[in-house]
């Protein structure tokens, strides 16, 4: 369609005066939006602009307070998810809402007001995703799938139902940029079709080169609308932010020291289907440097740092070793005695205890190497001050150290457990993804404090599946993949592209086939 | 014909009468385990059913009034359980544990006029020719219709759970109620309905037990099948197939102790009552011990809290 026909037609969607409060925040305030036909529209803003509250508004499951909704012309009232569905509302989830222990067809069916019988929908299904490019097998289990698979699985759900507004909330930032490039080429593809596309997302490289119009949301409030092409990367972000952004400095090359940590031919073999065993996986994190590990989500990351960590025991003590010792057989407890620290990727559950407040938070890992306890007694006055020095030195927003883990944001709870661990000195710090969730301004620091720690000697490991993040924080970057892990190398001499292709399994050796977990009947 | 085998006749029908309690019971709770509850008040609910059940019989001289009560009764206890969960968020354990605690006392106070008042017999199938082959006949085509109805279960909730969509969107809702709820399903809703058929099943189950298999009424009659029922669920790794052969085994131990007892073998009685626990869970638990198979069929959201906003 050319551009003087879809201007004549009515508009796709248009919100007006959209207002939404929850208890202590004004989640969206009078926002207005308008889509048009065949457009992908970027909706952009930082964690808690409003984005998500916005877009479950207009898929019905959340209730605007006031303001209108058109669609296509007419004023409608969406009363749920289904109802969003009737009216040609497609979405597809950050965090996918699939069903791990049922087939694709199941997952596909359930998404469906008529999904009719079984076999006529594989039929649909195998006819869409060739039509769109998104291989799928209609009779897998969807625990057996990849994350970008599993997108595909929502997509396709999503266009079986003909959408004529799709919306997509931050559907890259799990995928390798070679399945980013597939995505978007199915993207323009359906917006030629007339399908307008709502695009959610904080990446502003990919904005620009998928998107036709951007709305910038912040604090609950539209502060701009603009052609994101002829925006740059730079004005887009301080649209977003609000201020001036400070340039991430390029990190000079560390001097590698004494090895900390020294993985010898790890392997695990778990009881758990859902898990991915770690197969011959060797690599070593010197003093003063920062090794990345990339990857896709499910490659093997959870087992590598359950193994790293202490939580799962490995068979072989002498495959994990800090400063020389083999620590295989070694809890959590008595690795951190030998210098190790850590921050799992799970905030709440893992990295803090969400119901405890934020001094008893930081006793629980920093009583191994800060005078905390006494004789088996708790000194809470060095833990309220321990505590306070981590909000001090990390600028935690919070009330106090009696606020409970729960009560912070994603950012400032994820700085305050990265403080925690730093606090303590580690010569050996293993992170998960650091900034997963978090805005841009924490996110700058939680780097910088990272950097800082390698700079100061200690040995640093992070495993992300944002590869930004590691090309600017590594000093090496290695890939896992079905497990096993590939040579590292060193980050100035790689390219995105290169770490990509490894994250899609194009290592030098074939990588064997994964042993499928049968299904009882 | 010899007489092992005229035994084995009745000791097969016997076999298939001790089944049924488990069968409705563990059926029941496999469905509201599916949907991602977990009811642990079986025992309570089956006892009540049981004593309702037997009043009602007494009173109107029907036995299927007795069974229709029954079921009206255990979902009354059930959905007791599911306006404090689901509703009003408690927690599903505790409560569970209560319903059990509440179903001992409120049966035993019901059933306090009723305990030595005899019932009229229910109504055994008799078909001519079918039910008189040798052996088999009696076991086969002599039972009353509870025992049939127990047995038709069992395929008519796995094509349920795995043949229909109703029965997809309840495994949909036990795995991951969050995005069922995105998806636009009724989670509570759901939950509810599936919790009122585990109580009424469990109710069918104990007024099968005051009604047919010993008919009187006694305080505690259930004893401790309804958690037996429970194990079972587990173990038979939420399959109905598998909770029949539980059942069977079950059944089979109950019956087979009760004729050794019978041959005067000098071992204590009580150790025998107790080998159709021991012997069910023993071997429930040796052949679920492939953690996989658990993970893989085990509703991920059961006994979660679920709050439908956020």
């Amino acid at each position: 369609m050319d551009s003087a026909t879809l201007s004549n037609l009515p508009h796709r969607l248009e919100l007006r005066g959209i207002t939404k409060r929850f208890p202590g925040c004004l989640a969206n305030d009078a926002v207005d939006l308008v889509l048009k036909p065949g457009e992908i529209h970027a909706l952009l803003g930082e964690n808690g602009a409003g984005k998500s509250t916005l877009v479950k508004i207009i898929y019905g499951v959340l209730h605007a307070d006031s303001g209108t909704i058109r669609w296509q012309g007419e004023e409608v009232t969406i009363p749920n998810p289904a109802g969003a569905r009737r009216l040609g509302i497609g979405m597809v989830f950050q965090h996918f809402s699939l069903f791990d222990t049922l087939t694709v067809a199941e997952n596909i069916s359930l998404g469906l007001e008529n999904p009719g019988p079984m076999d006529a929908l594989s039929q649909r299904i195998a006819e869409v995703s060739e039509r769109y490019g998104l291989a799928l097998d209609p009779g897998r289990h969807v625990h057996n799938l990849s994350v970008g698979e599993r997108q595909r699985v929502e997509i396709v759900r999503c266009l079986l139902q003909d959408p004529k507004l799709l919306i997509m909330d931050e559907p890259t930032s799990v995928l390798t940029p070679q399945e980013v490039t597939k995505l978007f080429e199915t993207l323009r593809v359906l917006a030629a079709e007339g399908c307008t596309i709502l695009y959610i997302s904080h990446k502003l490289e990919e904005i620009r080169a998928l998107c036709d119009r951007a709305t910038v949301l912040r604090g609950g409030r539209v502060v701009g609308d603009c052609d994101p092409r002829q925006e740059t990367a730079r004005s887009l972000a301080e649209m977003m932010i609000g201020t001036e952004l400070s340039t991430p400095e390029r990190i000079p090359q560390g001097q590698a020291g004494a090895p900390k940590l020294q993985v010898r031919h790890l392997s695990t073999t778990s009881d758990n289907p859902f898990a991915t065993n770690l197969k011959d996986v060797s690599f070593e994190v010197r003093a003063g440097e920062i090794l990345g590990i990339a990857g896709v989500a499910g490659n093997g990351q959870a087992e590598l740092m359950a193994a790293l960590s202490g939580e799962e025991l490995v068979p072989d003590p002498g495959s994990v070793n800090i400063e020389g010792r083999p620590v295989g057989h070694l809890g959590p407890r008595e690795r951190r005695e030998l210098g190790l620290a850590f921050v799992p990727e799970e905030r709440l559950g893992r990295g803090a205890v969400p119901e405890l407040s934020l001094s008893e938070n930081a006793l629980l890992s920093g009583y191994a190497r800060e005078p905390l306890v006494r004789s088996g007694l708790v000194h809470f006055g060095r833990a309220r001050s321990y505590a306070e020095r981590i909000i001090g030195a990390f600028n935690v927003v919070t009330h106090g150290h009696r606020a409970e883990a729960r009560s912070l944001s994603g950012g400032n709870l994820q700085k305050f457990i990265i403080g925690r661990e730093i606090l303590q000195k580690p010569r050996l710090l293993v992170v998960g993804q650091p900034t997963w969730g978090v805005d841009a301004g924490a996110a700058a620091a939680i780097h910088r404090a990272l950097i800082d720690l390698a700079r100061g000697g200690a040995a640093v490991l992070v495993i992300s599946q944002d590869l930004d993040e590691l090309f600017v924080l590594s000093d090496r970057i290695a890939v896992l993949f079905h497990g096993r892990l590939s040579e590292s190398s060193p980050t100035h001499q790689t390219s995105v592209e290169e770490i990509g292709l490894l994250m899609g399994g194009l290592f030098n050796r074939p990588p064997d086939e994964d042993e499928e977990v049968g299904r009882g009947v | 014909m010899s007489a092992e085998l005229a035994l084995l006749g009745p000791i097969l029908a016997a076999m298939l009468a001790a089944a049924t309690p488990l069968l409705f019971a563990a059926l029941g709770e496999l469905v509201v385990e599916k949907s991602g509850v977990l009811n642990l008040g079986v025992e309570g609910m089956m006892l009540v059913g049981a004593v309702c059940g037997f009043a009602v019989t007494v009173k109107t001289g029907s036995s299927t009034a007795g069974f229709a009560m029954g079921a009206a009764a255990g979902a009354a206890m059930a959905g007791l359980f599911a306006v404090l969960t689901l509703l009003l968020l408690a927690n599903q354990v505790a409560t569970g544990l209560a319903l059990t605690l509440f179903g001992v006392g409120l049966s035993a106070l019901i059933g306090q006029g009723f305990v030595g008042i005899p019932i009229p017999d229910v109504p055994e199938l008799y078909i001519p020719g079918l039910t008189d082959i040798p052996v088999i006949g009696k076991a086969l085509f002599g039972q009353d219709a509870l025992v049939y109805l127990a047995l038709a279960m069992v395929p008519a909730v796995h094509w349920f759970m795995y043949g229909t969509r109703k029965g997809l969107v309840l495994r949909a809702v036990g795995e991951n109620h969050a995005a069922a709820h995105a998806l636009g399903y009724k989670v509570i809703r759901i939950r509810f309905l599936a919790v009122l058929f585990g109580g009424a099943m469990s109710g069918m189950a104990g007024a099968y037990l005051s009604l047919d298999y010993t008919p009187m009424w006694a305080e505690g009659i259930t004893a401790g099948r309804g958690w037996i029922a429970l194990a079972l669920v587990v173990f038979a790794t939420w399959k109905p197939a598998r909770v029949l052969l539980g059942a069977w085994l079950f059944g089979g131990v109950t019956i087979a102790q009760l004729h050794v007892q019978g041959l005067g073998i000098d071992i204590p009685s009580q150790v025998l009552s107790m080998l159709p626990y021991l012997a069910t869970v023993l071997v429930l638990v040796l052949i679920s011990r492939d953690i996989a198979r658990i993970r893989l069929n085990a509703p991920a959201s059961l006994g979660k809290v679920f709050h439908p906003d956020a």
